[in-house]
């Protein structure tokens, strides 16, 4: 990495968190959103508890991880919408006109987001703390749910990239929300998966990676330290990582057509 | 590899072909001297920008070869990026960050840091009058200060060679004259080589050492303005008669003395004047022995809207503010 690398991805990364910084409804709605769906389910499925089986007697405890992949999820919508209006507009055009290497541009961006979404991960953190949630896992367990979430959020972030670079479009990068939501309700976020009774359903939860990103958030706040589904969870939000990060790439490399 | 002190333009035999899609700019020869501005013109789609987006390592050709700044913008990519500057078509700028911001985005993207960084972000905004609005938010700035920010952020790394596509569209004419004299500067006194695409004929016509005319990807003319025009040669006559009733004959009168042409007014007659057949005087004594009234009488000089039209068969789109500008009235 030379001298001016690390500057500039500072700098594209300082900009990605200005940008979302000044737009108040980019700063409002996930750290609002994720709270309000939280105090929603808490509420009105608190009798889950009594299921017999079920980890812990809060639900607010057990529901706690969702807001995490929830605020990763619109953090990468957010800003992957942002780098899309970057190509329409032709900013990115702009950034490739100078000698900046493309891998840095993607890197820099990536770090923009990945900033935002631990302030986002401090903040729900905080509000579950407020609300009376201990984590079994202590204090060094708060220290690896927000490294958790920022493997899962660079996971959800490089392939809203992706998209992002391959579409060159607001509207498609938008369009992935919803795709990821049904990911999101389709894993065991109400539910360990062992106490889902329909097969269908525990069956998608198990093969959906969402469902390991909410279970190693979940085991640290609800649990402890079991390192099997921690190291499930970071596997899962790895291999997103790496697959997202590549398509990204190879669409960076398609899109700056610059020699 | 020697560092290159060139700071020309070269291009051979360009070409770019979009998939499913036209041959945007079709066998493109061009040379752009050191220190020179040169005015590359052509209506909406022509190719001005794929030429742009090919010299600036963009977009890379289908065929031909280009050298900028004396190195090659398909195997020197990443060279010719250091030596040149670019405001493009749109002026791509982050209406959430400051004009500071960009200057400090843009300097450490040329890797400029610390305090020179600062000092350059300074004199540049200050140069282009934007000191005061620095720590403002684009997205308050007008059309014409978004513009000078983009030529500023240029500039940060002081290029050899600076493209302008399209610098001044949609600018008021104060914007735009201030927008030139900067342009003018920098190649006068900086030896900066700029290559300026238009769509205006008086940008053209006042800022460009030489004019490069594109027409359907190729270069159909090539000169000075005053070689251009002077190729021409012939200036174009515009009659309105007093009695609208008279115009056909206003029409026959004016068609001894040269080809009718358009692009004027709905009440007006216009001939472009054959070599020297005929001046005004002559005009005038024909209408008045056929006892056509006449309102109105205007000669206008040739333009490079006329050069188009002689090359091409087609006007430059917005060409009559041009004309008008240039005309010289006289009333009968």
């Amino acid at each position: 990495m030379s001298a001016v690398t690390l500057p500039q991805i500072a700098t594209l990364g300082r900009r990605a968190v200005i940008r979302t910084a000044r737009q108040p409804a980019n700063v409002v709605f996930p750290l609002i959103f994720p709270m309000l769906l939280l105090a929603v389910n808490a509420g009105g499925l608190k009798a889950a508890t009594n299921l017999p089986g079920f980890p812990t007697d809060s639900f607010l405890a057990f529901a706690l991880a969702v807001p995490f992949v929830q605020g990763a999820l619109l953090a990468t919508i957010n800003a992957n919408v942002e780098l899309a209006r970057d190509i329409q507009t032709g900013f990115l055009n702009r950034l490739a006109l100078t000698p900046v290497r493309g891998l840095v541009l993607l890197v820099g961006q990536l770090g923009g987001l990945l900033t935002i979404a631990l302030v986002q991960a401090v903040f729900y953190l905080a509000v579950g703390l407020a609300f009376g949630v201990r984590l079994a896992s202590g204090v060094g367990g708060a220290a690896m749910v927000l490294l958790l979430e920022t493997v899962i959020a660079l996971g959800f972030a490089a392939l809203g990239s992706w998209a992002a670079l391959r579409t060159g479009s607001t509207e498609a990068v938008q369009g992935l929300f919803p795709v990821f939501f049904v990911f999101l309700f389709l894993s065991s976020m109400n539910m360990p998966r062992n106490l889902i009774q329909a097969d269908w359903f525990r069956w998608v939860a198990t093969v959906n990676p969402v469902s390991y990103l909410i279970e190693a958030v979940r085991s640290l706040v609800i649990e402890g330290w079991n390192w099997e589904t921690i190291g499930l969870g970071f596997a899962a939000a790895g291999g997103l990582s790496i697959v997202g990060f590549a398509l990204a790439t190879q669409a960076l490399w398609r899109r700056l057509e610059r020699t | 590899m020697e560092p290159s002190y060139d700071n020309s333009i070269d291009a051979h035999g360009l070409v770019r072909k979009f998939k499913k899609g036209p041959l945007a700019v079709d066998g493109l020869d061009l040379h752009v001297d050191p220190g020179e501005i040169y005015g590359f013109l052509g209506p909406n789609g022509a190719g001005k920008s794929t030429t742009v987006h090919m010299l600036t390592t963009l977009l890379p050709p289908t065929a031909g070869t280009a050298r900028v700044a004396g190195y090659d913008v398909v195997h020197e990519g990443p060279k010719v990026r250091k030596a040149i500057g670019a405001a493009l078509q749109e002026a791509a700028l982050d209406p959430f960050l400051t004009g500071r911001e960009h200057m400090r985005l843009q300097t450490t993207m040329h890797g400029i840091t610390g305090e020179e960084r600062r000092r350059r972000s300074d004199e540049l905004l200050a140069r282009v009058g934007l000191t005061e609005a620095a720590d403002r938010k684009v997205k308050g700035y007008s059309g014409g200060m978004k513009r000078r920010l983009d030529l500023a952020l240029a500039l940060v790394h002081g290029p050899r060679v600076l493209f302008l596509d399209e610098p001044t569209t949609g600018l008021d004419i104060q914007s735009r004259t201030a927008l030139w004299e900067e342009v003018g500067r920098l190649a006068k006194r900086e030896g900066v080589t700029v290559f300026l695409t238009t769509q205006y004929l008086e940008e053209a016509d006042v800022l460009a050492d030489r004019v490069g005319i594109i027409d359907h990807g190729r270069i159909v003319a090539e000169g000075t303005p005053e070689q251009l025009k002077a190729e021409i040669a012939c200036s174009t006559v515009e009659a309105v008669p007093s009695d609208p009733a008279q115009r056909g004959a206003m029409a026959a009168v004016l068609e001894r003395f040269g080809e009718p042409t358009t692009g004027f007014g709905p009440s007006s007659v216009a001939v472009q004047l054959t070599s020297t057949n005929g001046n005004l005087a002559e005009i005038v004594r024909a209408l008045d022995a056929e006892s056509v009234g006449v309102s109105q009488l205007q000669i206008h000089e040739p333009t490079l809207d006329d050069v188009f039209l002689a090359k091409t068969g087609r006007h430059l789109e917005g060409a009559g503010d041009d004309k008008g500008a240039q005309a010289e009235r006289a009333t009968a």
